[in-house]
C-alpha cells in the first residue's frame, strides 16, 4: 500500500531573539489511507510545527521550512506554489484545530463558515451547500441543524464548536485530516464524545486521520500507529499496542510511567520524567533527552541515535533500545 | 432595541441640554458687552441701555437663561443681535447644509483612502506598500488642515483652475456645482481623518491576523480577498467603527477651520463670527446644532456596532 503522506527528513526552522532554532529536526512519518496515526509529545517538540508545515500554514516569517519532502498523494507540498496549495487546504486535507472557542469567526453565522470552503472548492449552489452543510452537522451529532446555520459561534458551546469544526473539515470530503490537539481544551468528558465522534467518522467514512496529542490515553483508544517526538525528532515509531506493550525509548517508558494509573494505591506520587522540556535554542550535543535520562551513557552525549528498527513495526532512536525493548513499563 | 435608543436619545438630549446651559452662562462670564463694543465708538451709554433692554440683557442672569430656554424648547433660538436682526433659526438653516456636506465628503473621502490604505498596509506588512503607507499617515496627521487647504487653493484651483477656490452652491444649483465647491475642502479636512483610520485599520487587521479564526479560515483554503476582506475587515473594524465616531465630531471641527479658508458660510463660519460679535443668540444656536451632531453621531456608532457584530444585542 502506497501512503496518502509521507514527510521525509522535514526540517523547520524559526529565528527567535535567542537565535535560531530548529522546531522541526529530520522529521519523517507516513499516513496510510484510512489510518489514524498519533504524533505524541511535550509542548515544544515540534508536533503541531510539523502538521502545520504540511498545509503550509507555518507562519513566515519567524517560521520557514528548510527541507526535506511532505509527499501527498505522490506529490511533494512543499514544491506548491500558493495557489496550488490553497487548493489543498480545505480540499484534499481538512484541518481540525486545539481551541474551539476561538477558532470560528465570531462575526460570520456558522452557515457562512461551513458552506463556503464547499462553494468555492466543489462548486456547489447555496442552496446545495445548505443541504450538505445540514447534513454534516446531523452527522457530527448537532440537534436542530437547520436552525444552526443562522446561529453565532457564541451561541453554541466549546464542544458543539469542535463539532462544527469537525463538520467543516470533512466538508468536501477529504482523504486526510490533521487534527491539532482537538480536545485539549475541552472537559475530559466533551472530549472523550469528540475523540469517539472523530474515530467513528473516519472509519465510516475511509479518510485518515493525524492526531497530534500530549495525552497518551488518546493514543491507546483511538491511534493504530504512534511517532513519538522530543525536541524536534521522532525518538519512537511503532503500532499503538506494540508501543504500549513494548516501549523501547526511555522517552517513552517515562511519559507512560507518568500517567496516572487507577491500578496504583491511592495517593501514591506520580513518576515524573526528571528536568524540564528541553530549550531548543541550547540543546546538548548528541541525544536531545540525554540530560534527562536515566539510562544515559558515556555515548549519548557524543552521538545523537539514529530511528532504527527495532522488531516488527517498531523503531526506536535510542542506544540503549536492544536492552529496554522488552522490558515492559513499571 | 427600541428601548434602548429612547434610553440613548434621552441621554443625548440631556447632554445637549448641559452643553447648551454650559455655554449660555460661559458667554455671559466672559467680561465685555455685545452693545457696549458696538457703540464703544459713539460712546453713547444710553443708547446701549436702550438696546440691552431691548434684548433682555438688563435682566438678571437667570431670567434671562429661563427666557432663551423656554423659547429654545419650542424652536425659536432668537435673532442675532448683530447688523440685520436675522433669525437665528434662518442663519442655522443656511449653515448647516454646508457644513455637513463638508464634513459628509470628507468623512467619505477618509474612509474610501483609509480602509484599502489600512488593509495593503496590514497584509504587505514591513514592505513598501507599508511604509508608504505610514508615510503618508505621518504626513496627513502632521499637516494643519488650513496649510493643506491653501496649498490645495493654490495648486488645484489657482495655478491650473480645476475646482473653484472658494465659496459653496446649494445642492439645488445642481450636482456639479455643488460638488466641484466641496471637494478641496472635504480633500483639506479629510486628509488627517484618513491618515488616523488607516493606522487604526492596519492595527487592527494586524490584531486580527494573528487570531486562531483567521488560521482556520486559511486552512481552508479560501482565496486571500476573502480572508480579508469577508473575515478579518468586519473583525478589525469594530474597535475602528469607535474612533470613528469620535472622529467624524472632530471632522466638524477641522470643517470650522477650512470653512474660514474656502469663505464657505458654514456652522464654523457662523460661529467664529459670532463669538467675535458676540452675538450670543447665533453662539448659542450653533453650539446646540454641534453638539447635536456630536451626539447623535456617537449614538449612530453605538448601533452600528450591533450591525457589525453579532455578539452585540440592545436589550437582551
Amino acid at each position: 500500500m502506497t501512503a496518502l503522506l509521507e514527510i521525509k527528513d522535514l526540517v523547520v526552522e524559526f529565528s527567535t531573539p535567542g537565535g535560531t532554532i530548529r522546531a522541526a529536526n529530520a522529521v519523517s512519518y507516513d499516513v496510510n489511507p484510512g489510518e489514524i496515526v498519533a504524533v505524541v509529545g511535550e509542548s515544544g517538540s515540534g508536533k503541531s510545527v510539523t502538521a502545520l508545515s504540511i498545509l503550509r500554514l507555518i507562519p513566515d516569517p519567524p517560521g520557514r521550512v528548510c527541507g526535506g519532502e511532505i509527499l501527498f498523494q505522490g506529490e511533494n507540498l512543499l514544491q506548491y506554489n500558493e495557489e496550488q496549495i490553497r487548493q489543498v487546504r480545505g480540499r484534499r486535507i481538512g484541518m481540525i484545530f486545539q481551541e474551539p472557542m476561538t477558532s470560528l469567526n465570531p462575526v460570520l453565522s456558522i452557515g457562512r463558515q461551513m458552506t463556503e470552503a464547499m462553494r468555492l472548492h466543489l462548486g456547489l449552489t447555496a442552496a446545495q451547500a445548505d443541504a450538505k452543510a445540514i447534513d454534516l452537522l446531523k452527522l457530527v451529532g448537532i440537534s436542530d441543524p437547520e436552525s444552526r446555520l443562522k446561529a453565532y459561534p457564541h451561541h453554541l458551546s466549546g464542544g458543539m464548536r469542535q463539532r462544527v469544526m469537525i463538520a467543516m473539515a470533512l466538508s468536501c470530503d477529504p482523504p486526510l485530516i490533521i487534527a491539532d490537539e482537538p480536545t485539549t481544551a475541552l472537559d475530559v468528558t466533551i472530549q472523550a464524545q469528540i475523540l469517539e465522534l472523530m474515530k467513528d467518522l473516519c472509519r465510516r467514512l475511509g479518510v485518515a486521520l493525524v492526531i497530534i496529542t500530549h495525552n497518551l490515553g488518546i493514543v491507546a483508544r483511538y491511534a493504530d500507529r504512534v511517532n513519538v517526538m522530543y525536541a524536534g525528532r521522532v525518538v519512537e515509531r511503532g503500532g499503538a499496542r506494540e508501543i504500549y506493550r513494548r516501549p523501547s525509548h526511555p522517552y517513552t517508558i517515562g511519559l507512560l510511567n507518568s500517567v496516572p494509573r487507577l491500578d496504583r494505591p491511592r495517593g501514591s506520587p506520580l513518576d515524573p520524567i526528571p528536568g524540564n522540556p528541553p530549550d531548543l535554542t541550547l540543546l546538548p550535543s548528541g541525544c536531545a533527552f540525554q540530560p534527562r535520562c536515566t539510562h544515559c551513557t558515556a555515548h549519548c552525549a557524543a552521538e545523537a541515535p539514529a530511528l532504527l528498527p527495532l522488531g516488527q513495526e517498531h523503531w526506536s532512536a535510542c542506544f540503549e533500545s536492544e536492552g529496554l525493548y522488552g522490558v515492559a513499563a513499571k | 432595541m427600541s428601548g434602548y435608543l429612547l434610553r440613548r436619545s434621552i441621554g443625548a438630549l440631556i447632554v445637549m441640554w448641559a452643553v447648551a446651559t454650559l455655554v449660555f452662562f460661559m458667554l455671559r462670564i466672559v467680561p465685555g458687552d455685545p452693545f457696549a463694543a458696538m457703540m464703544a465708538d459713539a460712546g453713547d451709554m444710553e443708547a446701549v441701555e436702550a438696546l440691552r433692554r431691548k434684548f433682555g440683557l438688563d435682566q438678571p442672569m437667570y431670567i434671562q437663561y429661563l427666557k432663551w430656554f423656554s423659547n429654545a424648547l419650542q424652536g425659536d433660538f432668537g435673532t442675532s443681535i448683530y447688523g440685520a436682526r436675522v433669525p437665528v433659526q434662518q442663519l442655522l438653516l443656511e449653515a448647516i447644509p454646508r457644513t455637513l456636506s463638508i464634513a459628509g465628503l470628507s468623512f467619505i473621502i477618509a474612509l474610501i483612502i483609509a480602509v484599502p490604505a489600512g488593509l495593503i498596509a496590514a497584509t504587505k506588512r514591513n514592505t513598501g506598500w507599508d511604509h508608504g503607507v505610514t508615510l503618508f499617515a505621518f504626513l496627513g496627521l502632521s499637516m494643519p488642515d488650513f496649510w493643506l487647504a491653501i496649498l490645495l487653493i493654490v495648486f488645484l484651483a489657482v495655478n491650473i483652475s480645476w475646482l473653484p477656490a472658494i465659496g459653496y452652491e446649494p445642492l439645488s444649483a445642481g450636482f456639479w456645482p455643488w460638488l466641484s465647491h466641496l471637494i478641496l475642502p472635504a480633500i483639506a479636512v479629510g486628509t488627517g481623518f484618513a491618515a488616523i483610520i488607516a493606522r487604526m485599520i492596519r492595527s487592527a487587521m494586524l490584531e486580527v491576523l494573528k487570531t486562531d479564526y483567521m488560521r482556520v479560515a486559511r486552512a481552508k483554503g479560501l482565496k486571500q480577498s476573502t480572508l480579508m476582506i469577508y473575515h478579518a475587515l468586519p473583525n478589525a473594524l469594530i474597535p475602528v467603527v469607535t474612533v470613528i465616531g469620535i472622529a467624524f465630531a472632530l471632522l466638524m471641527s477641522g470643517a470650522v477651520v477650512v470653512e474660514n479658508v474656502f469663505s464657505i458660510k458654514g456652522l464654523g463660519r457662523l460661529l467664529i463670527q459670532g463669538i467675535l460679535n458676540r452675538d450670543y443668540p447665533v453662539v448659542q444656536g450653533a453650539i446646540l446644532v454641534v453638539s447635536a451632531i456630536f451626539v447623535f453621531s456617537n449614538l449612530l456608532v453605538d448601533m452600528l456596532y450591533g450591525v457589525i457584530d453579532p455578539r452585540i444585542r440592545y436589550d437582551s
